[in-house]
């Protein structure tokens, strides 16, 4: 147990005056409390106006990434006293629009996602009462792309996204080589054609933050270089 | 008043609220069972999906496990092999007409699934892995644990979720993400819409409809310790009730054996079938005395009353309210390879390395059995003798066909969902073809809910919300868990009372429109109570012990009285019951011995 202040970006919509401040709270904090829990208890102890993103609990539906002593990550995976410290900053994922405290706009989210084409691509219809083979090795290809949940923490901390709010995002490209790396997908030109472009791959400077961010320890920047080879190859062949 | 006046905002269709939208097809819920249903009917017809979290962010996202088809891929299995099991898993209360669609269908919708793309694991061969799980046998029984349930390492569940967002997305669903549904409308035995409240700008919306669907999923959340999501509290149920129409088989609710201490999150089964060991505070290996042929695999009821049972008579470890689980001996290579998402849980959650060291573990709130009484294709029922409510459908873990009777077999409901959810869609196609006119929209539609939020934003009382709820979660898992009877049960009934009358002196915080999650919350907690008073009232009715509803005061299953799945309607204070007879077709029921 440690009393530990939270100092909390706040912004209400309804109160452009005041505009974004930082309200502090403290609360005793027991050992193996999440900074879900302290914002739980603080939302229904001290302040019911607090307002955040929050649905699983578990690190899987990608409600709860903030920023969290300056870095991007899910409220429910931080074990607070973990964190070592008596000041914990809480702040919304930078680069969105900000709705309300500690919840943004999903639109850019969304709209990267959109983009991609984000589904499985096929020409030849499915065998009928089976399943379409891929070998395990086939479907290792897999691992580290299809684990995303959309929390947005990497797109929200790349330097290119905060230059160019059109650039769809690491999420985006993640997404689109989840299925370019897919043996199953038959298009993959169709989920290459709308990134090969300015607001898409093309805008992407290997800074790595993404891969910092990501609570799910997913490699964005590695998917970005292999559709970039995907490209080239398409491009020169 | 903080609301915009009505008077300035009529909408054409002269109801006072900020806008009416219209779609064929309107569903409630973006999990499995919701889009599973959008995928099936935006072929032919207008879809709306309407979801209080974005849809990627639905329950179903959570589970890990698998979801269960006889394939056979790994080795001999078939679908009357799932169905026998399914009905003793259900203590066979289960109707055995729907239980033999879903076994028998199962195959078909898992294959669909890899088709739009879901990534599952392979076998050497390049077919869908299978592994096993509790209550799935070989041989109508008499054989071990069969290699049934399929999945994508242990994220299942987040791999169909994502998948059938990405098809709806293909099929160009209409979605109307963070939105929370308030109230249904129905007005003489038809459905014609919703009212839901925009949640990140304020404002109510009316949704008229040919067809409504509900996938609005399980109330976990009204029990202390439980694996569930906080989206998880059953509003659609509590829809149901205020709109007059009755809820089936509510004293059902399923304890899943493995949450972790104080958390209640869960530990897949998985780790009970890759191998995992249950240990008392003696070091024992418990199940022995309980379950001597299944041991850990036994389901999940008789599995979680043993736990409970150790705890209750002081074998927890060091005495406390826990066991342990421990895979230690499957080695950290196939922990690292079969079970990193349970390995990553214990780390982040509880800091312990379940490589070096045993899982601490209690018996945790997860599944409700019963919900809205449905036929098997998925058309709500309003009365003992069937009768559907027209334009209105319901799947997943908010409706109850019934495939689960008693109690749920692990990875049946991520079938269930999907399977129904799609039997759902396709009867809305049905529907929609032989009936293209609207129904009429009341004018008084959005009365209710606009009363509700405006109750809400301006009542100023004492209680607090979060208290109120506490007390429910701590009441409700005490006095109705695993085990129950008659005094605690009727202590309960009336504590809810007076929950009730606290809820009507509450007051919050928040008084703005925009994402006002304070109100929602509030709203969520009168619902909660609303159908609660449901389960209770349900098992203090049944007078005995069967799947996951146990009476230490009626410890035997006594089917010439209680063969028959319980109704239960609200009006007003009152509670009024009905019963209709289980569907059985070609298992008898038997003593249930694992
Ligand atoms: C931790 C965990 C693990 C599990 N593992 C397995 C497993 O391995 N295998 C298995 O078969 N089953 C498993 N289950 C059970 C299974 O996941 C659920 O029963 C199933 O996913 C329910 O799906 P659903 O579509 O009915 O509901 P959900 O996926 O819960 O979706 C409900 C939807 O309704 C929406 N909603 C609810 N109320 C409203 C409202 N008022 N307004 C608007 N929208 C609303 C929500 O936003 C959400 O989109 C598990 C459950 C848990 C808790
Ligand atoms: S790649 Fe990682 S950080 Fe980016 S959205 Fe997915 S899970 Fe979140
Ligand atoms: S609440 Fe779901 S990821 Fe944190």
């Amino acid at each position: 147990m440690a009393m530990i202040t939270f100092k909390i970006n706040r912004y209400n919509p309804d109160d452009e005056k005041r505009g974004h401040f930082v309200q502090e709270y403290q609360i005793d904090v027991p050992k193996g409390y999440t900074l879900l829990d302290c914002l739980n208890d603080i939302k229904w102890k001290l302040d019911g106006t607090l307002t955040y993103r929050r649905s699983c609990r578990s690190g899987i539906c990608g409600s709860c990434a903030m920023t969290i002593n300056g870095v991007n990550n899910l409220a429910c995976e931080t074990q607070v006293l973990g964190l070592n410290c008596s000041t914990v900053t809480v702040e919304p994922l930078r680069g969105y629009p900000v709705v309300k405290d500690l919840a943004v706009s999903l639109d850019p989210i969304v709209r990267g996602l959109l983009a991609v084409k984000p589904y499985l691509m096929t020409k030849t219809p499915p065998p009928t009462d089976q399943e379409r083979l891929q070998s395990p090795e086939e479907r290792e290809k897999l691992d580290g792309l299809y684990e995303c949940i959309l929390c947005g923490s990497c797109t929200s901390s790349c330097p290119s996204f905060w230059a160019d709010k059109e650039y769809i995002g690491p999420h985006a490209l993640l997404k689109a080589y989840r299925f370019v790396a897919d043996s199953r997908d038959e298009c993959p030109g169709e989920h290459l054609e709308p990134i090969d472009d300015k607001h898409g791959l093309w805008r992407c400077h290997t800074i790595f933050n993404c891969v910092e961010a990501c609570p799910k320890d997913l490699n964005p920047t590695k998917a970005i270089a292999e559709l970039k080879k995907e490209l080239i190859r398409g491009k020169l062949g | 008043m903080t609301l915009k006046d009505p008077e300035a905002i009529h909408d054409v269709e002269g109801v006072g609220i900020h806008s009416v939208h219209r779609h064929d097809v309107v569903i409630i819920g973006a999990g499995l069972a919701g889009m599973r249903a959008a995928v099936e009917a935006s072929g032919e017809f207008d879809v709306a999906v309407i979801s209080k979290v974005f849809p990627t962010r639905s329950h179903s996202g959570g589970a890990q496990g698998g979801i269960a088809a006889s394939l056979a891929n790994e080795e001999e299995d078939h679908w009357e092999w799932h169905m026998f099991d399914t009905i003793k898993g259900s203590d066979y209360l289960g109707d055995q007409d729907a239980i033999e669609i879903l076994v028998k269908e199962a195959p078909t919708v898992v294959r669909e699934f890899e088709h739009f793309g879901c990534p599952f694991s392979r076998t050497p061969e390049g077919r869908i892995a299978q592994r096993k799980f509790g209550g799935h046998t070989k041989d109508f029984g008499k054989g071990g644990p069969v290699l049934r349930a399929c999945y994508a390492v242990d994220r299942t569940g987040h791999a169909l979720l994502h998948t059938l967002y990405e098809i709806c997305i293909r099929n160009e669903v209409r979605f109307y993400s963070e939105f929370q549904a308030m109230s249904l409308i129905v007005r003489d035995g038809v459905c014609r819409g919703v009212v839901a409240w925009d949640i990140v700008n304020g404002g109510m919306h009316v949704f008229h409809a040919k067809t409504v669907m509900f996938g609005t999923g399980g109330y976990g959340k009204v029990f202390k310790i439980t694996s569930n999501a906080m989206a998880n509290t059953g509003d659609g149920l509590s829809l149901v009730l205020k709109a007059g129409l009755p809820l089936e088989d509510m004293e059902f609710v399923q304890f899943h054996p493995t949450g972790l201490y104080l958390q209640g999150i869960l530990v897949s089964e998985a780790v009970r079938g890759e191998g995992g060991y249950l240990i008392n505070g003696k070091g024992e290996r418990f199940m022995e005395k309980y379950a001597p042929s299944k041991m850990e695999l036994a389901p999940r009821d008789l599995v979680s009353r043993s736990i409970q049972t150790e705890i209750n008579e002081g074998r927890g470890i060091n005495g406390e309210a826990y066991v342990h689980v421990d895979i230690r001996h499957l080695g950290e290579e196939k922990i690292m390879k079969q079970l990193p998402q349970i390995h990553e849980l214990a780390w982040k959650f509880m800091h312990i390395d379940c490589i070096k060291e045993p899982i601490p573990i209690q018996p945790t709130g997860h599944y409700s059995m019963g919900g809205i009484p449905t036929n098997i294709d998925g058309e709500v029922l309003f009365d003992g003798k069937n009768t559907p409510v027209k334009g209105f459908y319901a799947a997943g873990e908010c409706a109850c066909v019934s495939v689960h009777g008693g109690n749920r077999l692990g990875t049946n409901s991520l079938l269930e969902a999907s399977l129904f959810g799609r039997r759902c869609g396709k009867s809305i196609i049905r529907f929609l073809r032989e009936n293209r006119d609207w129904p009429e929209l009341p004018a008084d539609s959005a009365k209710g809910a606009l009363d509700e939020v405006e109750w809400l934003l301006n009542t100023d009382g004492t209680e607090k919300v979060g208290e109120i709820r506490d007390d429910l979660q701590v009441l409700m898992t005490n006095k109705c868990g695993i085990f129950r009877d008659r005094a605690t049960l009727e202590e309960l009934t009336g504590d809810l009372k007076k929950l009730e009358e606290r809820y009507e002196n509450i007051k919050i915080d928040d008084k703005s429109e925009k994402f006002n999650s304070d109100l929602l919350e509030a709203s969520e907690l009168g619902h909660m109570i609303e159908f609660c008073e449901l389960i209770v009232a349900g098992a203090l009715s049944r007078e005995e012990s069967r799947g996951a509803h146990s009476r230490t005061d009626f410890p035997k299953r006594d089917d010439e009285k209680w063969l028959k799945h319980t109704l239960a309607w609200k009006k007003g204070e009152e509670i009024r019951f009905d019963y209709k007879p289980v569907t059985i077709t070609r298992f008898q029921p038997q003593e249930r011995k694992y």
